[in-house]
């Protein structure tokens, strides 16, 4: 090759070898040890709560149903693990990959590490599409003597989230520019109107439609159930599947739009599915488990300062992290003030809220964009 | 050279932005092994036309063919293994590191090829670029210079692995100097004509009109929107041009050795006017 018109000496291509193996060693070990806190905290998350039981026998319990004699599976501690807190668990890992993952995609589409899917909204609007469907929904399928059937709640939540994604983004994006200060301002307003239509709703509300309502602007895996479950994981799981596509052209857009273009990234449709996969996402966990705030930035932002923001990597270990982060913030919400449990979200908030303004302490700059 | 058929070429070109029109019927052709120097004042369109050339911009009229083919037919990726772009100013929003960002040129053009080869190539256009030192910093924290040799970098790499795809192609480079100093200012000029010399047809804009004058086979002279001059660069400048476009009263030297033509800014005096 005829380029090099200066050959890489020896103590260059050694630098550029010792960068690649020390890259790569970051990687092995964030992935590794990722995997194995999100194992741990599942199986203590299993045995811990009002019964507790030991970790020991929460892996013998799984063991047998997976690989075992699943007649053998009788009393209370199986029946506890596979029936109650089984299902919540599974439930704590999807919501909360799809909430990390939806804030790693919504930073790199605005190209700021401030964007969070609760922060600027977009949380909000599911939830008010999710309360307008419970209050309305129950109002005018009562007389048809028809029970809301779970499926619509997702649909209306996903609804919620994607005008909101879309306004926010129009609002903030001006000849393909986005100005952060407008996106975080335009956020509140767009929560904060999202808020009071939520209020308002639960003032037509009756008693038990109040309860739903308090329990989604809170967040609660409480409500996890297998059917819930079979309703949420084929949403989720294939998103979780199909975000590492995208993880190329987020690289690209990190460059600015025009250089993307340049770079052959297909910048329109990269950004139009990004859009729609926080939506989906961010629709189906709260249409799940309700508003759950703050996964979505702490845990991109954890996950970047130990292994760089190559969305390679950093979409499935945030989906990784962001599941052990929700696994063990449940964990917290169930022990803290047991036998009653606290609302998840303000458990994340609690954590995720600080972390938020030590961002903004460390990178003052980053509004100016 | 002036007899190959060209890679990219403009024929007519508008461009309208908020009422004004920044660029009226402009017209050029880049040849293989041509490097090409836009120059210009302030305002004159000529990062419009560039852009323009690369398809960021779409004209209000006239036709940009890229290897016989209407630009704006031509599929984004097929369009990044045919030319390679280097804006202005590239700010980051996350911290990568600069192998990271020069990475970003081989990752979607080079996707047909060995990640061996992917990664060597990475390696050879740090060394090329002399950033390889800078391997494992993070671009956000680079100063100026340092950044626009990494984009540099980017770009060669872009070009390299688009090379195995596209037989024609063009590179594109929007003031690549304007925070180098001058050792570096001349090594990356240097390796634009080396870049040109494999066949590559070069468009560069530039504000230093004597490097123009130095590294230009062909120069184009930009004034308010139209291409008023251009050609081969000593027949092209004068001190009429100069006076009218540049609104410097300012003659043309020749340097003794090989008869290039140069400026001295030394003789100018405030205008009495």
């Amino acid at each position: 090759m005829t380029l090099a018109a200066r050959p890489a000496g020896t103590m260059a291509a050694s630098s550029l070898a010792s960068f690649a193996a020390s890259r790569r060693r970051q990687a092995v070990l964030a992935v590794a040890s990722v995997t194995l806190l999100c194992l741990l905290l599942t199986i203590v998350a299993i045995g811990q709560g009002a019964f507790t039981i030991a970790p020991g026998r929460v892996a013998e319990i799984l063991g047998t149903r997976l690989f075992g004699d699943a007649a053998e599976l009788q009393g209370r501690d199986a029946l506890v693990v596979l029936n109650i807190r089984l299902p919540r668990v599974l439930l704590g890992l999807l919501v909360g990959a799809a909430l990390a993952v939806s804030g790693a995609l919504m930073q790199g589409l605005f190209r700021n590490p401030l964007a969070d899917p609760g922060l600027v909204g977009v949380s909000a609007g599911a939830g008010l599409a999710a309360a307008t469907t419970i209050v309305l929904g129950d109002r005018f399928l009562a007389s048809a003597a028809m029970k809301l059937p779970f499926a619509v709640l997702p649909l209306g939540a996903f609804c919620g989230g994607l005008v909101s994604t879309l306004t926010l983004y129009l609002i903030a994006t001006r000849q393909g520019r986005t100005s952060v200060a407008t996106m975080l301002l335009a956020g509140v307003a767009l929560g904060a109107l999202a808020a009071s239509l939520t209020g308002l709703l639960a003032f037509l509300s009756d008693d038990r439609q109040l309860r739903d309502l308090t329990f989604w602007s809170m967040g609660s895996l409480g409500g996890a159930s297998w059917t819930k479950l079979v309703v949420i994981a084929p949403i989720v799981l294939p998103l979780l599947v199909a975000v590492p596509l995208l993880a190329r052209g987020l690289n690209g857009l990190m460059l600015g739009e025009a250089e993307a273009y340049h770079l052959g990234i297909p910048v329109q449709r990269i950004k139009a599915l990004a859009i729609l996969l926080v939506a989906v996402s961010v629709g189906a966990s709260v249409a799940a488990a309700g508003v759950i705030g703050f996964v979505g930035i702490v845990v991109p932002h954890l996950i970047r300062l130990a292994i760089g923001p190559d969305h390679r990597l950093l979409l499935p270990l945030s989906a990784l992290g962001g599941a052990t982060l929700l696994v063990g913030a449940d964990i917290v919400a169930r022990l803290i003030v047991a036998p009653a449990e606290l609302p998840i979200g303000i458990v994340t908030a609690a954590i995720g809220a600080p972390f938020f303004l030590w961002l903004l302490l460390r990178r003052a700059s980053t509004l100016d964009g | 050279m002036a007899d190959l058929a060209p890679i990219a070429s403009g024929h007519g070109l508008r461009f309208v932005a908020g009422g004004r029109t920044l660029v009226a019927g402009a017209s050029l052709a880049l040849r293989p092994g041509s490097t090409t120097i836009l120059i210009g004042p302030n305002g004159a369109g000529k990062s419009t036309l560039l852009k323009l050339m690369t398809g960021e911009l779409k004209p209000a009229g006239g036709e940009i063919l890229l290897d016989g083919a209407a630009l704006h037919t031509i599929p984004a990726w097929r369009l990044a293994c045919q030319r390679a772009v280097m804006a202005q100013h590239a700010k980051l929003a996350f911290p990568f590191t600069v192998y990271e960002v020069v990475r970003l040129g081989v990752d979607g053009v080079g996707r047909a090829l060995p990640r061996q080869r992917r990664e060597t190539l990475v390696g050879e256009c740090l060394a090329a670029a002399g950033v390889v030192e800078l391997v494992g910093r993070n671009y956000q924290t680079l100063s100026g210079g340092e950044q626009q040799r990494v984009q540099f970098a980017r770009v060669l790499c872009q070009l390299e692995a688009g090379r195995s795809v596209a037989e024609s192609q063009a590179l594109f480079l929007d003031e690549p100097i304007a925070s180098l100093d001058l050792c570096h200012q001349l090594a990356l000029l240097d390796m634009a004509r080396g870049i040109a010399a494999r066949g590559v047809a070069v468009l560069v804009v530039l504000h230093d009109i004597n490097l123009a004058l130095t590294y230009a086979d062909r120069l184009v002279v930009m004034d308010r929107g139209e291409i008023v001059a251009q050609g081969e660069p000593s027949a092209t400048l004068d001190d009429a041009l100069l006076r009218n476009v540049f609104k410097v009263d300012l003659s043309l030297s020749r340097a003794p050795a090989a008869g290039l033509p140069f400026l001295l800014p030394q003789q100018h005096r405030p205008s009495a006017a």
